[in-house]
């Protein structure tokens, strides 16, 4: 196969099953032993992580642990994005010196906040004897009160001895009781274990010289995954009582939180990551050419995306497929004008369909997908095509060659006789360097030319009339409504969403191992019709969303982490062939 | 106060008023790296910074034709004759590849910072600023400030790969951050230290305590990480540290008013404004001790910058104007090269403008200016033009232009090292690894 099939990010076009046979041969016998030991496992996982908290996970943890309007006044660095994801990134970066200060401004701002004369009596479990001499007995009581919430565990005795201790020399120096809470307050929020989601593991006595998630490392993967924020008091209580260990006490509390108002915001955290639109930060578009474009129609265009999502995938528990078909959306009056559409209600949302003459159908042509993947002053359909690759059908676009030559394509540029961008692409698929790539890119871009760089609809470019025809996999169709059935229909698409929802549960790549688990998932979604929360119910409920790899590993020594680079060495060579096929 | 450092004993000295000295005064010189005395007294820190602009240059505009200090300043360089003699002018530096995938607008430019060609984005850090940093940087508020004034926040800053210092884009945020809360006026006339300083530095010190029991947690990937926020943590606590103490002094110190709020986007008349502004603030900051180390990204490596009412932007230019066979180079490129030339005589202008010792600012600043690439619509790595502003408080010379033919630009990495003070004998992997100083840039 030639490069144009693109770089797999995930899974190879190959079978699984082939794949990992491929693996096999090529890691050699140690692969081959260690293979065999995990057939044996009863659910095959991965190393457990350390994930930093995403802007939205802290900002919704602060708001479950205190109250929402607790101010977080902290800046946010940019996320950095792995393998096509921020939840993935977040389990290697890093916490940079100004991260960290700005963690700090954030804490001081919210421990002020807690224990504020008009919130204290609110937030506080309990009121001190008197203001000026210290409490133990209620210091001890907020720390055990807030303590396991902010560090998603209980506190070791020493601990809470340590932060009452750091109280009471606040309150000697200062001369409050609310002050030395306020200052050990916000030194809890910069600790490791509340920035940091540190997973812990443990034996696990049901499969001797082996490793479990510990009950709270495990309650936090799922609360993070199912509500984008702090398990609550009610899930540590379950982990406490082993519950999360078996299979009715897991159950019930995937279901209660699925039925929480809070798992709407995981659904969203999931496609804004998924999405990029964390990207948006970046987007500059000229405000000549798009003079309907603005930092209200930017915000918008994502909450019109979401708001569709969510409705379609959650309220009407619709098939994810249809995504890329519906011409059900919510506009707002800033929206309707780039989008042509009247919008009766002065303020707010409104739900509306899209009428055929509008040619609009799925969030591919949604402004929030047209206009970020488009350049400052033009469309592009290699940028778009590039994005429907990498975000809906988890393959790499290669980049291009550092020294590509652009003479033709400069020429191209500037000729009268090529109005249309399909004129001035038509190097890329006649020159055999360029070809490779834009091969997979240009032809599915191409046919989403009739929208600007702002997504504003356009039958012509220059005067010409814009030819929309297109393929995908060899099938042919026309437009933004054939490329979206296009989508609907590749089954690549739906594999995605398997993988990268995964991925977003666990922050990390998955393993080989793992091959069999999600092409079972992906089973699982085909029987059930496409539908993402039984997909996520199904995923949250399994044994393998919780099982850790790491053989070699002793509790309490540091990873040596034998097994753990086998895993790597092997995830990276499926990559390779991947990349290959 | 029961600390005293140089610094108060200083005060102590320059106000003429008798105070007790709790270590022995040997110590108190010798603890803090990076400093020198002025005869006069006054304390003159050393600073180093970078200073980047993207999509390379138009080398027929910018290479002098000669070398050494007897050289005409070619187009593109002409803003800047008035820095003749305070810039060092490299040409024909390379990053060496050694077969390495050449990521465009990348690996060039972390090439030359971490001495190490990368394929990706995933960065071989520290990048050298950090070093440098690491090694100099104490003793200020903040251990760098990162600037970035094109409107989108990017930085080639790395202490680890996973993450990136992160860059100021608002000079009014930039402003709150350095001159807002928690800023202390150098010439004051009184110094009370916040007892609220005092209990946030002994939980500091509190959340310290878990290294040990997280580190044995976790695996090595995920210990580096957790070292990198101790280090942060660290950081931190020596930040609140200095605000316990009375500031030193500092001569010509006016207090800089809030600027403007400006627009914060990538069109080119926007940017000069912002960069000028960013400029101004960070060079008061460095007057005053706020930091030794900067970085500032004029415009990003893939440069999003625009001319007014023109939607291309230069790095799509640098691939799709042609070239205008009358000049013999792409013209409208060419428009950016020179105005980035003139971005970064503003910002000499901004540190030459402060007054210091018995020179200025840029005197003490060993300012490093670099580029991605050399010539943007081919993304060559090889030549990529450099320049080194300032003396370095007498460690560099300046004043000529050197041709490095094909050198590996890690040789200059190491020599700024070196005259940074770092005990640095080499530098680089690969055909980057070098041990050749530039002996022409040591004063």
């Amino acid at each position: 196969m030639s490069i144009m099939a693109g770089e797999r990010q995930t899974r190879s076009p190959l079978s699984r099953g082939k794949m990992a046979a491929l693996a096999l041969l090529l890691s050699g016998l140690a692969a081959v032993q260690q293979a065999a030991c995990a057939a044996q496992e009863p659910a095959a996982g991965g190393p457990p992580v350390v994930r930093r908290l995403t802007e939205s996970q802290y900002r919704a943890t602060v708001a479950d642990i205190f109250a929402p309007d607790i101010p977080v006044v902290g800046r946010f660095e940019r996320a950095q994005r792995k393998d096509g994801l921020v939840a993935v990134g977040t389990s290697e970066a890093g916490l940079s010196s100004f991260s960290l200060e700005q963690y700090d401004a954030s804490a001081l701002g919210i421990a002020a906040a807690v224990v504020s004369k008009e919130r204290r009596d609110r937030l506080l479990p309990c009121q001190p004897k008197s203001e000026t001499q210290f409490d133990t007995s209620c210091a001890k009581r907020v720390i055990e009160h807030y303590g396991p919430l902010l560090f998603r565990r209980p506190l070791a005795p020493q601990e809470t001895a340590r932060f009452v201790e750091t109280a009471r020399a606040g309150q000697a120096r200062l001369g409050n009781f609310y002050k030395g809470l306020q200052f050990m307050l916000a030194g809890m929020l910069i600790e490791p274990d509340f920035l940091l989601r540190i997973e812990r593991i443990e034996p696990n006595p049901k499969h001797p010289g082996q490793f479990r998630l510990d009950a709270y490392s495990k309650a936090t993967r799922l609360s993070y995954f199912l509500t984008n924020s702090t398990p609550d008091r009610e899930l540590l209580n379950a982990a406490a009582a082993g519950q999360l260990d078996s299979e009715e006490g897991l159950t019930r509390q995937v279901d209660r939180l699925m039925a929480s108002p809070r798992y709407t915001g995981a659904v969203r955290a999931f496609f804004e990551d998924m999405l990029q639109f964390d990207l948006f930060g970046d987007l500059a578009k000229d405000p000549v050419i798009y003079p309907s474009y603005s930092s209200v129609v930017a915000a918008d265009a994502q909450e019109q995306t979401l708001r569709t999502l969510t409705d379609h995938l959650l309220t009407k528990q619709g098939d994810y497929r249809d995504i890329f078909t519906t011409q059900s959306t919510f506009l707002t009056r800033a929206l309707g004008r780039v989008y042509a559409q009247p919008v009766p209600t002065r303020n707010g949302w409104e739900s509306m369909e899209f009428p055929a003459s509008a040619s609009r159908a799925g969030i591919l042509t949604d402004v929030s997908f047209l206009a970020l993947h488009s350049h400052p002053g033009c469309s592009s359909p290699t940028l778009r095509g590039k994005a429907i690759r990498e975000i809906f059908m988890c393959q790499k676009v290669p980049d291009p060659p550092a020294n590509v030559d652009f003479t033709a394509f400069d020429a191209a540029q500037h000729d009268k006789a090529s109005p249309t961008a399909r004129d001035r692409l038509e190097d890329h698929q006649t020159n055999p360097t360029c070809a490779a790539c834009h091969k997979v890119t240009d032809p599915m871009g191409l046919t989403l030319e009739n929208f600007d760089g702002g997504g504003v609809f356009r039958a012509k470019e220059n005067g010409a009339l814009i030819d929309a025809s297109g393929a995908l996999n060899g099938v042919k169709f026309n437009g933004a409504l054939g490329l979206g059935q296009a989508l609907h229909d590749d089954p690549d698409v739906a594999h995605c969403l398997v993988d990268k929802l995964y991925r977003f549960g666990l922050g990390r790549k998955l393993t080989t191992q793992e091959d069999e688990h999600t092409e079972q998932l992906d089973q699982t979604f085909a029987a059930n019709g496409y539908r993402v929360p039984d997909l996520m119910r199904t995923m949250a409920t399994s044994n393998a969303f919780y099982a850790v790899s790491v053989a070699g590993k002793e509790p309490g020594k540091g990873a040596k982490g034998k097994k753990g680079a086998a895993v790597t060495e092997r995830a990276e060579t499926r990559k390779q062939v991947g990349g290959r096929s | 106060m029961s600390k005293f450092n140089r610094r108060t004993l200083l005060r102590g000295v320059l106000q003429g008023a008798a105070i007790s000295v709790a270590l022995p005064i040997l110590d108190c010189f010798l603890n803090e790296k990076g400093t020198a005395f002025a005869a006069t007294g006054e304390r003159l820190p050393l600073r180093f910074g970078t200073w980047v602009w993207g999509c390379g240059f138009i080398p027929e505009r910018w290479i002098p034709s000669a070398t050494g200090s007897n050289f005409a300043m070619p187009p593109d360089l002409a803003p800047l004759t008035p820095y003749k003699d305070k810039l060092a002018i490299l040409s024909g530096f390379d990053v060496k590849l050694d077969g390495v995938a050449n990521k465009p607008h990348i690996t060039g430019c972390l090439g030359l910072r971490t001495g190490i060609p990368v394929p990706t984005e995933v960065v071989s850090a520290p990048t050298l600023d950090v070093l440098i940093g690491d090694a100099v940087g104490g003793g200020t508020r903040f251990s760098s400030i990162e600037i970035s004034t094109s409107g989108i926040e990017r930085s080639y800053s790395y202490r680890a790969g996973g993450s990136p210092n992160p860059s100021e884009i608002s000079p009014l945020i930039l402003y709150q951050r350095i001159f807002g809360d928690g800023f202390q006026d150098p010439n004051a006339a009184k110094f009370t230290p916040d007892p609220q300083t005092m209990v946030r530095e002994s939980v500091l010190s509190g959340v310290k305590e878990d290294r040990q029991r997280l580190m044995k947690m976790v695996g090595a990937n995920d210990r580096a990480r957790l070292d990198q926020y101790f280090t942060s943590v660290r950081q931190l606590e020596q930040k609140l540290a200095l605000q316990l103490q009375p500031p030193a002094p500092v001569k010509n110190f006016t207090m800089p008013k809030a600027p403007p709020e400006v627009p914060l986007d990538s069109e080119m008349d926007n940017v000069l404004v912002t960069h000028k502004l960013m400029a101004q603030l960070l060079a008061q900051a460095l007057q005053c001790n706020q930091t030794k180390i900067f970085n500032v990204l004029f415009s990003d490596t893939t440069s999003n910058l625009r001319r007014k009412g023109e939607s291309t932007t230069h790095h799509t230019l640098t691939h799709e104007e042609p070239i205008n066979t009358k000049l013999g180079y792409q013209e409208q490129v060419g428009w950016f090269a020179t105005q980035s030339m003139v971005a970064w005589k503003d910002f000499l202008d901004a540190m030459n403008g402060i007054p210091e010792g018995d020179g200025t600012l840029l005197d003490n600043c060993l300012v490093l200016a670099h580029s991605d690439c050399s010539i943007a619509k081919a993304h060559a790595v090889e030549g990529i033009p450099v320049m080194i502003a300032g003396n370095a408080g007498g460690r560099v010379r300046t004043g000529f232009h050197l041709a490095g033919r094909a050198d590996p630009i890690s040789r200059i990495g190491l020599t700024v090292q070196q005259a940074m003070g770092l005990s640095v004998e080499k530098w680089g992997t690969r055909s980057m690894e070098t041990n050749r100083t530039i002996s022409e840039l040591l004063g």
